[in-house]
């Protein structure tokens, strides 16, 4: 990609970015009594507290690890949806290691997290199995594996590591297995930086190894990667266990952090979904995942403030998120301008070489 | 529970509860047979499901409800077009932007209409009627199947037919076939792919609101915030379990119906309901991918005779 095309594609994002947000601000004119004093706390709200600020870094985490999963998933080419049960089977098996094996502080964590790892990888790879082995849709029987995920979770929660003095929750996370925090008086926890290191990795991964380069081909390409005599099955199956591996790691991580003290999720948390937009804005590189998920983790503390303390609810974020895909992802959007830009490009090349 | 199982009352029950994914599996036919896959049938069940409850309330009537409910189902199936078409947005990318937009708008709306949040409790609105067909009820057995059922219920097992009828015996429906099967050579004899799949995502979402106007005025007399719950997923999975036939979808959609009743049932007995709660689950993704296998081989099997 030429550098203009590269900047232009980053400015077609901020305006998309920008649109989105008016849209969502005349929304918020047309359902709030009090919309000035809405948009400012949402957009100020993040900024007001030494704790709002650390809620927005808290919530990029978990942001972070379903969106570097999603897009090594996807660069594939495989609609692959189960990073949400991945994520959410990643957090009881945090929960389950941390209760039952009673593991000595230190290790308990790290045995923890590379568990939900391993149980995310699995799962996400089941698609991908299915698909090889029956040819049927990823994009379904991911659907469908998510909601059996979360029956099976609740079904652990209920019957396994239920604390019967709540009901509904399991048995509180000894502090042995717990993360500490990073800065005091917040809950920023270590997982930030495993969520950067796996978004180094990834990239290095993604554009810098030959199964890297090997798996965008495959998922730029089926047809001409086969004949390249790509193994298409291993590539497919390496892609989906490792960004499995990432988002069912962020499920583990987010129970063991500061953030919870039981695991109580008995509804899918939404972060599968979420890593789509993430992966949108980072254009499936997961260097760029961090910026991604810290603008999303803004515009949802900013939101949820704004909830708070005025009379718009936290849902408008999903009504942003939702403009900003279709926005982003329309190739036709502003095509007309990259058109143009294009072509004067071409015209003052072609003088360049004439003078020459 | 044999016995219970064979009862009329619970065959009943099972083509009441899978109204709504009917009506949506019948969308997502549609919209597959011309080539593409609509995931946003989600999103589009639960715009609808606040839309009859919006709207019956506004016109005080049913039928009012849902004819405008469907007219807004035809529009929200035209901008998924737009922007898949037009704009050339990735198909599961946009429907995935649709149901985030569905989620967030149907809460704000209602909170807007209303001032209700998460559940419609202050709407007043119209439900679809039972109907009752005189001599029906004394059939024996399929008469207890059928009596009391509501008018969508009935209009879902018409649009069964309809549909079938639509895509195999009239001109638009060959050609919205044509242009599913192969987009080139549908275009080479003069085949519009661009208006063909235009008309097919409208369709398909005006036939998904009447599932969308049934969720919430029939199957339950208000609306609740994300109660689609996943139906439009399923609907999706139903349909290319049925390779997206409207009679394959239909006896899909009866399994999955009959997965879930039958889950019901075994409520009675010591399983977990956890467990329950996964079956229909199980049961569509365990039958995908018998019925991928079969499909796979069989293509395999032809494919080797040339």
């Amino acid at each position: 990609m030429s550098n203009s095309v590269k900047r232009f594609e980053a400015f077609r994002m901020f305006f998309a970015i920008v649109i989105a947000l008016l849209i969502s601000f005349v929304i918020i004119f047309l359902v709030s009594k009090e919309p000035l004093t809405a948009i400012y706390t949402l957009i100020t709200g993040p900024f007001k507290s030494r704790r709002n600020f650390a809620n927005v870094i808290e919530a990029m985490i978990p942001l972070m690890f379903t969106g570097i999963g999603v897009c090594i998933m996807f660069s594939a080419n495989q609609i692959n949806l189960a990073g949400e049960g991945a994520f959410h089977l990643g957090g009881l098996v945090a929960a389950v290691v941390a209760l039952q094996l009673g593991l000595p502080a230190g290790v308990s964590p790290v045995v923890a997290i590379l568990f939900s790892g391993l149980v995310g990888a699995v799962f996400t790879a089941i698609p991908a199995v299915l698909k090889i082995k029956t040819n049927s849709s990823i994009l379904v029987s991911s659907l469908m594996l998510n909601y059996i995920a979360l029956w099976f979770a609740t079904f652990i929660l209920m019957h396994f590591i239920c604390d019967p003095g709540i009901g509904s929750a399991s048995y509180t996370i000894p502090d042995a297995s717990t993360l500490p925090t990073l800065i005091a008086k917040t809950r920023i926890h270590p997982g930030l930086i495993l969520a950067l290191a796996c978004a180094v990795l990834g990239y290095v991964f993604l554009f810098k190894s030959k199964i890297g380069y090997e798996l965008r081909l495959t998922g730029q390409n089926e047809e001409f990667a086969k004949y390249s005599g790509i193994n298409i099955v291993k590539v497919v199956l390496i892609s989906q266990l490792l960004g499995g591996f990432i988002a069912g790691m962020g499920g583990g991580v987010e129970l063991l952090s500061p953030i919870y003290t039981r695991f109580s999720w008995t509804s899918l948390l939404g972060y599968g979904w979420d890593a789509i937009i993430i992966c949108t804005l980072s254009k499936n590189n997961p260097l760029y995942t961090p910026l991604a998920a810290l603008f999303l983790a803004y515009l949802r503390t900013g939101a949820s403030i704004m909830a708070r303390y005025t009379d718009v609810t936290l849902e408008i974020v999903q009504i942003t998120q939702g403009i900003i895909i279709l926005l982003v992802v329309a190739e036709q959007f502003l095509s007309k301008y990259k058109h143009k830009m294009i072509a004067k490009e071409a015209m003052a090349s072609l003088k360049e070489e004439e003078v020459h | 529970m044999l016995k219970n199982i064979l009862s009329p009352d619970f065959i009943n029950a099972i083509l009441r509860a899978s109204t709504p994914i009917l009506f949506a599996t019948l969308a997502s036919a549609i919209a597959s047979k011309s080539g593409i896959t609509n995931m946003a049938l989600e999103g589009m069940l639960l715009f609808s499901a606040l839309f009859g409850v919006i709207f019956s309330s506004l016109t005080h009537s049913f039928l009012g409800g849902l004819l405008i409910t469907m007219v807004i189902g035809g529009l929200i199936g035209f901008a998924l077009a737009f922007f898949i078409l037009q704009l050339k947005t990735d198909e599961i990318l946009a429907a995935i932007a649709l149901n985030l937009i569905a989620t967030g708008g149907t809460v704000l709306l209602l909170l807007a209409f209303s001032g209700d949040r998460g559940a419609s409790t202050s709407i007043s609105s119209v439900s679809a009627p039972t109907i009752a067909i005189p001599g029906i009820a004394q059939i024996p057995f399929l008469g207890k199947v059928l009596s009391g059922q509501n008018l969508m219920t009935w209009l879902s097992l018409i649009a069964v037919i309809v549909v079938h009828i639509f895509l195999y015996k009239t001109p638009m429906g060959l050609k919205i076939r044509a242009v599913g099967e192969n987009k080139n050579a549908a275009e080479s004899v003069g085949i519009s792919s661009k208006k063909i799949q235009y008309i097919a995502l409208v369709l398909s979402g005006v036939l998904c609101s009447m599932g969308g106007y049934f969720l919430s005025g029939g199957y339950m007399n208000m609306f609740t915030k994300d109660m689609s719950a996943g139906k439009g997923f399923i609907a999706l999975a139903a349909s290319s379990m049925g390779a997206d036939t409207p009679i394959g979808g239909f006896l899909v959609t009866m399994l999955f119906g009959i997965a879930q009743a039958l889950g019901n049932l075994m409520q009675l007995t010591t399983i977990p309901t956890e467990l329950i709660q996964m079956v229909p689950y199980l049961t569509t993704l365990i039958g995908l991918a018998i019925y991928s296998y079969a499909m796979m081989k069989r293509k395999n099997k032809l494919g080797s005779h040339t």
